[in-house]
C-alpha cells in the first residue's frame, strides 16, 4: 500500500488527517456519523457533534430586525440630492 | 457613479396606507436553502420573479419614477436587507448605513431588473455586493492570506480538551452564537453568514468573494471552529460561577 492510498483510508486516518478533511466531508452527502474513525474516536466525534450543532443552531440566529425609520428620512434625502444634480433645470424652477 | 433621473413624486413616508400595508405584509423568511441557496430556492417557486403579489406593477411604477412605489417596495424589503447587513456587519449603525446605500443602488439600477430571477433574490444579491464592497473599501480582505493560512484556532481543535464533558452537547445558547459570530474577523463571519445563516452554496460564495470553492469550504470551517472555541470558553465561565 502506497503512503497515499494509506492516507485515504478512512480506517486509517489520523485525528490530524480527518479533522484536515472535514471541510470537505462536511459538505458532501457522505454521512459522517457513519465514517469509521469516528468509531474509533470520540474526541474527533465530539467535534463533529459541536460543528453540526453549530451549524444547525445558525439557522435561528439574528431574528428579522427593523431599520430605524431615520434610513428611509436619508433614502428620500439622497435621492433627492441625486435629483437636483442630475436635474438643474429643476432646481432653477 | 451612474445615476438617473428621477421622477417627481410626493415624498411621503413608506407604507402609510394601512390598505397597502395588509396586502403587501412583509413575509418571514425562507428557511435556509442550504446549498442550493436561499436565492435559488425563491427563484424556483411559483411565481419566478416576483415575491410578493402586486409587486410587478409596483416595478413597473417604480421603474417610471413613481416614489410612492419605490416606498411601498422600500417597505416590503427593507427589514429583511437590514437584517441581512446587520449579520454580515455586525453593527446597527454600519448596518443601517449599507441599508440605505442598497436601496439607493436599487433606485439607480431598477432598470436592469429584467426578471430573470426573483426580485427579492436579485435584491439579496445586490445587497450582498453592498456589503463586500463596502468591506473591500475599508480595506479588509475577504480573505486574506493571514486568515486563510493562519493554523486552525488553537492548533487541532478536536485535541485541545481531553474530557468529552467539555462538548458543546447540542445546547447552544443562541445568544453567545450571535455575539461569537459578531466577534468573528470579517473574513470568517462573511462566509458563515452567507453559507450557515444565508443558504448559499459553497459556489456562489466562491463567485461573490472571488476565491476558490476549496478557500470558501476551509474559511468556514475555520470560521465553525472558532465559533466552537468561543462558546466552549464562555460555557466554562458559565460554569466557573
Amino acid at each position: 500500500m502506497t503512503e497515499d492510498t494509506k492516507c485515504l483510508n478512512p480506517k486509517s486516518l489520523t485525528c490530524d488527517q480527518f479533522q484536515t478533511r472535514l471541510p470537505e466531508l462536511i459538505g458532501s452527502e457522505e454521512n459522517l456519523t457513519a465514517h469509521p474513525h469516528l468509531h474509533q474516536c470520540p474526541i474527533c466525534g465530539a467535534l463533529l457533534a459541536d460543528l453540526v450543532s453549530i451549524t444547525q443552531a445558525a439557522h435561528m440566529l439574528f431574528p428579522i430586525a427593523e431599520p430605524s425609520e431615520s434610513v428611509w428620512v436619508q433614502i428620500e434625502s439622497a435621492i433627492e440630492e441625486e435629483k437636483g444634480c442630475l436635474d438643474p433645470e429643476d432646481e432653477e424652477k | 457613479m451612474q445615476k438617473h433621473r428621477v421622477g417627481i413624486y410626493p415624498l411621503r413616508k413608506p407604507m402609510s396606507d394601512p390598505r397597502l400595508s395588509t396586502h403587501l405584509a412583509e413575509t418571514t423568511p425562507c428557511p435556509p436553502a442550504r446549498e442550493t441557496g436561499r436565492a435559488a430556492q425563491t427563484a424556483s417557486s411559483a411565481s419566478p420573479a416576483l415575491s410578493h403579489p402586486g409587486e410587478a406593477d409596483l416595478l413597473a411604477r417604480v421603474r417610471d419614477g413613481d416614489h410612492l412605489a419605490f416606498a411601498q417596495i422600500y417597505s416590503l424589503h427593507k427589514r429583511r436587507i437590514y437584517s441581512l447587513c446587520l449579520r454580515m456587519v455586525g453593527n446597527v449603525s454600519e448596518a443601517e448605513d449599507l441599508t440605505q446605500e442598497a436601496f439607493l443602488q436599487l433606485h439607480r439600477k431598477i432598470a436592469s431588473f429584467r426578471g430573470d430571477s426573483a426580485f427579492s433574490t436579485w435584491l439579496h444579491r445586490l445587497t450582498i455586493n453592498v456589503v463586500l464592497m463596502n468591506l473591500r473599501k475599508k480595506g479588509l480582505s475577504l480573505l486574506s492570506m493571514d486568515e486563510a493560512m493562519e493554523p486552525a484556532p488553537q492548533g487541532t481543535p478536536g485535541r485541545s480538551f481531553g474530557a468529552l464533558d467539555l462538548t458543546l452537547t447540542g445546547s447552544i445558547d443562541r445568544m453567545a452564537l450571535e455575539r461569537a459570530v459578531k466577534d468573528l474577523p470579517a473574513g470568517y463571519r462573511i462566509v458563515f453568514v452567507l453559507h450557515d445563516i444565508e443558504g448559499y452554496g459553497h459556489p456562489e460564495i466562491a463567485s461573490m468573494l472571488d476565491c476558490s470553492i476549496g478557500n470558501s469550504k476551509s474559511q468556514l470551517h475555520k470560521a465553525r471552529l472558532k465559533l466552537r472555541d468561543a462558546l466552549r470558553s464562555c460555557s466554562r465561565k458559565e460554569a466557573r460561577r
